[in-house]
């Protein structure tokens, strides 16, 4: 019998192996934007709450690189990434949030219980900066340069081990 | 075990939703042409369903984007272009034709001509 005859099987056993495979690694939800590397898309949003100011595309052309930080207070990883924004707050980081479908009192009450790391707080009722920036879920955190190019995009909530990071992608911003 | 990979996409918003994620447009054209574009686009958030199946709150924020840019008149295609450009590939369901996919249009094309080869060949042993 020629050890062609197995072949077949052989093949089909590598077919399993590589199913078998990939059922065993963890699903990859995170959709990267394409946005990165692109001008912040025009916008220019309501304030969330009362006493904070809203955000425009005008506010990130001054120099300064920001972090745009998109979340909700019906997000309950924001409530994780909380202390970590706070950091980045202390370490003089202008953080702009912009809230997805939100209510004005729900941003308080969140902003009271876990800070309020934010230098402008705007409100995205149809998610339509979110579509436009091409983030896919909150929270999302976007580096901003000081011209308004989207130069660096983080998926999901911010981890201790991230703040490092994070500074580094604002000062190579700079 | 499950709980702890998914991704932080459970929790839910309780706004009402936006205009047209379930209000058709007037002109049934154009509601027809993108009903077409919003069944061949993914829900970002329920990543198995279209737009148009989706009742996430995003998904329903998306069909208001498809509905007022083509009843302000741009083309479906250029929608679709306009995810594409954020989302990538990902984002359409519509198969297509590029330099990463295109083994999947030439490999069954390849095998029925391998197939038509073989038999061609045990087809005329036979004869002989």
């Amino acid at each position: 019998m020629s050890w062609r005859v197995w072949l077949p099987l052989f093949l089909f056993a590598g077919f399993l192996g590589l199913a078998a495979y990939q059922l065993t690694q963890p699903k990859d939800d995170f959709v990267e934007s394409g946005m990165v590397g692109e001008a912040l898309p025009y916008f220019d949003l309501p304030a969330a709450m009362e006493g904070v100011n809203g955000a425009a595309t005008t506010d990130f052309k001054d120099g300064t690189p920001r972090l745009l930080n998109i979340w909700a207070s019906w997000c309950l990883p924001c409530i994780a990434e909380a202390p970590q924004l706070e950091r980045l707050k202390e370490a003089g980081v202008p953080i702009v949030g912009i809230a997805i479908r939100d209510r004005s009192e729900d941003v308080a009450r969140f902003l009271a219980q876990h800070g309020n790391p934010y230098t402008r707080i705007a409100r995205d009722d149809l998610s339509e900066v979110q579509l436009a920036i091409g983030s896919s879920g909150v929270p999302e955190t976007f580096v901003i340069d000081g011209r308004g190019i989207i130069r660096y995009q983080h998926l999901g909530d911010i981890r201790e081990s991230d703040v490092a990071m994070l500074l580094a992608e604002l000062e190579k911003a700079r | 075990m499950l709980l702890s990979l998914a991704p932080p996409l459970a929790a839910q918003d309780s706004m009402p939703p936006a205009p047209f994620a379930y209000r058709q447009l007037d002109d049934p054209t154009q509601e027809a042409a993108a009903q077409d574009l919003m069944e061949t686009l993914r829900c970002l958030k329920c990543q198995s369903q279209s737009i148009a199946d989706s009742d996430a709150p995003m998904a329903g924020d998306m069909r208001h984007q498809v509905r007022i840019r083509i009843a302000a008149g741009e083309d479906p295609e250029a929608v679709r272009a306009w995810l594409v450009q954020r989302y990538g590939d990902y984002v359409s369901y519509r198969p297509e034709v590029s330099a990463v996919t295109w083994p999947l249009f030439a490999i069954p094309a390849l095998l029925v001509l391998i197939a038509a080869v073989v038999l061609a060949g045990r087809l005329r042993r036979r004869a002989s």
